[in-house]
């Protein structure tokens, strides 16, 4: 079955092509059904292959298949392979499996929009990308689908493309991205002239002779991860991600949460042979994670849009993976990345059933007490808030305190510390996003909204998410040694720093109970300022009026970069364009032509087309000529 | 009694410089065709005075090719000059400068 595995990327091609091109005459239901359909069978064959995989021996769980040579030029050779490993088949997994969930949804969320058919074609163009990206086995064609996932996201941002906000957004998406992927590339460059080859197996078996931190590597990694900071919406490129949320919501769900933004950790594991090498670059990532985390999460308190805060949740809890890959934790990133993907695709998804239910609104001040309307919206919502507020037993615990507990014991306490305070942070953003949404007064129109419960096509998915939310986090037992399948099963894959050390159980237990009251405390601090006494937060801004002005407007940080580098590139070009393009160019061009026209306006004046002016000409030309040779 | 080269010479530069003078400053098409008839017959004379100086026979024998040669230029430049005084009414080189810009 595995030689079929180019068949995974190719069926969302497929759906592709048949709803971009005849989508437009095939019925709405045709061509939902074709879109989720062609998502569907990558699913079911991944998970095909993933039960074949899991019979091979653990010695051999690296497999090849090579499809067709794609660039063969000199001694450089670029094959259109696919690396079938634990990690690209976790990743398989979970995109394929999200996305599926996510077509479905799309199916009763988009049902009245006049681009239904150009939205599902964009869609599938994206999971092929994203399928690619994944399972790519060099680094060619890992930056093909990474370069097709951004076009997507950017379609996609600006969706509805008449609204001008929309496509700012979209624009801004491409623009900040180009400058990640330019690291990427560039790190692509210095490990293709270093290794003299593109593929992940070879590069990193290379990559092992040589010592830990030389300049080489240090800078290919770097370069790498400014690749990730785009994409991953890590500081200082994160300003994309908030601004996306102006797509449709599922879309939000999927690209902009569960898959895309992901695909700057998946890079950092997949080349966790080169980061263990560059102790500099690790303490980068780390640091920068810790940073996102945090400074994401704060911003997150202040917003009142449900998506937005959701945004910075996404950008915050990207953070943690980053900040897990920094301190050696490859693994606990991708745990994270996992039950991320089901209960941040599960907010998602939830917030789109309450835009929908609310006829488009999505200022948290303008609902509450919407839980007796949509109760399957409120419970699976309630479930992913408990998992990503790390609460036992739900996946996000599992992951983030993972990802908390080898911060302390690998990273350093500040790690621990700044990430901790991010966690408290999230747990009461979350419950403060709840309890506006779903609690308290009812803050809406009668008149004008009716909310109402999703249709099946959307409660389903919600449903099958919270199940992956409340149970995802078993696969990653931390305690009990040998319980943690996840991490053996990946281990193939991913480089370790050092050699685990073991830690005594009391320890393990002591963390967690920490992290779980750290998030207790958020909840009972969204409980205080939101239920309890809804006038608290009103007083508490008065209180720190700058702090809040801060945090409000997001640490100006738009703004700033506004100033810093968009007005600048803007002042340059229009110099650039009227200085030196019309003043230089335009005027070295016309001048010389205007030279040439002045010169000719004189000596047109020669030509009398009178026949005696030239036989005169004619005449003294022979008498010049031979009083010449007649007096030399 | 033979007549000195000089004299040949003298005559057909006359000659010459009076038909260059005529074509350059003449506006009849029909005139300064006359006049490079002269500036022709001035060209032979020449010769024939070197063909008596030098007591050789190629001099004449160019005349005689200069003189068919003419009579068939003649025949085409009269006609060119008729043509053109069908399509213009006139022959005044003044009036013909239409190759100008």
């Amino acid at each position: 079955m595995m030689d079929y595995v180019w068949l995974i990327p190719l069926f969302p091609l497929i759906g592709f092509l048949i709803n971009g091109l005849l989508g437009k005459r095939l019925s709405k239901n045709v061509v939902g059904t074709i879109g989720s359909l062609a998502v569907g069978l990558s699913f079911l064959l991944t998970l095909g292959i993933f039960l074949e995989f899991l019979q091979l021996p653990e010695g051999s769980r690296v497999v090849e298949k090579t499809v067709f040579t794609w660039i063969s030029s000199g001694s450089f050779q670029a094959q259109a392979a696919f690396l079938i490993d634990p990690l690209s088949l976790v990743m398989l997994l979970v995109v394929s499996g999200v996305s599926t969930l996510i077509h479905i949804y799309s199916v009763g969320y988009m049902h009245d929009d006049p681009g239904f058919y150009r939205y599902f074609s964009y869609l599938n163009l994206f999971v092929f990308n994203m399928l690619i990206l994944v399972s790519a086995n060099n680094f060619l064609l890992m930056f093909v689908g990474w370069e097709g996932v951004g076009l997507c996201s950017y379609l996609l941002i600006g969706f509805w493309y008449e609204r001008r906000s929309a496509s700012d957004a979209g624009k801004k998406a491409f623009v900040v991205n180009r400058i990640g992927d330019f690291g990427f590339l560039l790190g692509i460059f210095i490990i293709f002239w270093t290794f003299g080859s593109l593929n992940f197996q070879e590069v990193f078996a290379a990559a092992s002779h040589y010592p830990v931190g030389s300049a080489v590597i240090t800078a290919a990694t770097l370069c790498l991860f400014l690749g990730a900071t785009g994409k991953s919406a890590q500081i200082p490129l994160y300003v994309w991600l908030p601004d996306a949320m102006e797509g449709p919501t599922p879309v939000s769900a999927l690209i902009h949460a569960a898959t895309m933004v992901t695909a700057g950790v998946y890079m950092l594991a997949r080349c966790s042979a080169l980061f263990v090498l560059a102790p500099v670059s690790m303490t980068v990532v780390a640091v920068v994670g810790m940073l996102t985390a945090f400074f994401a999460a704060t911003m997150g308190m202040a917003q009142f849009d449900i998506k937005r805060v959701l945004a910075y949740s996404t950008v915050s809890q990207l953070g943690y993976m980053v900040m897990a890959c920094g301190v050696g934790a490859f693994v606990s990133g991708i745990f994270h990345l996992m039950t991320h993907a089901f209960f941040k695709a599960l907010l998602f998804l939830g917030s789109g059933s309450v835009i929908h239910g609310m006829h488009g609104q999505q200022d948290m001040r303008h609902m509450g007490g919407l839980r007796k309307y949509m109760p399957i919206t409120y419970w699976t919502f309630m479930v992913a808030t408990l998992a990503i507020s790390g609460i036992f037993p739900f996946a996000g615990f599992f992951s983030k305190d993972e990802i908390l507990f080898y911060s302390l014991v690998d990273g350093h306490v500040l790690y621990w510390g700044i990430a901790t305070v991010a966690a408290l942070i999230t747990a009461f953003y979350m419950f403060r996003a709840v309890f506006m949404t779903f609690h308290g007064k009812e803050r809406f129109d009668h008149h004008e909204v009716h909310p109402h419960e999703a249709p099946w096509t959307m409660a389903a998915p919600l449903i099958i998410l919270a199940v992956l939310s409340a149970v995802g986090g078993l696969v990653g037992f931390p305690i009990i040694e040998g319980a943690h399948k996840f991490k053996e099963f990946l281990a193939p894959s991913i480089a370790t720093l050092h050699p685990e050390a073991h830690h005594a159980m009391s320890f393990e237990i002591f963390m967690m109970a920490f992290s779980m009251s750290v998030a207790g405390v958020g909840i009972f601090i969204a409980y205080k300022f939101y239920l309890k006494k809804p006038d608290l937060p009103a007083r508490v801004v008065a209180k720190f009026p700058v702090v809040y002005e801060y945090i409000y407007n997001k640490y100006f940080v738009d703004e700033f970069y506004d100033a810093a580098v968009v007005e600048p590139v803007k002042n340059g070009s229009d110099f650039l364009w009227h200085g030196v393009d019309e003043g230089v160019v335009d005027g070295v061009v016309n001048g010389s032509a205007g030279t040439v026209a002045w010169i000719s306006a004189h000596l047109r004046k020669l030509e009398t087309g009178f026949v005696q002016t030239y036989a005169l000409a004619i005449l003294l030309g022979m008498v010049l000529i031979g009083g010449y040779l007649i007096g030399r | 009694m033979a007549v000195p080269l000089s004299y040949y010479l003298a005559l057909s530069v006359a000659l010459f410089a009076l038909g260059v003078i005529g074509v350059i400053i003449r506006r009849n098409a029909i005139v300064i065709f006359m006049s490079i008839e002269m500036m022709l017959n001035a060209v032979n004379l020449a010769f024939i005075g070197f063909a008596d100086y030098f007591k050789a026979v190629d001099g004449q024998m160019f005349v005689f090719f200069v003189l068919t040669v003419a009579a068939a230029e003649v025949a085409v430049g009269l006609a060119l000059i008729v043509a053109i005084f069908r399509n213009r009414g006139s022959i005044y080189v003044d009036d013909l400068n239409i190759l100008r810009w």
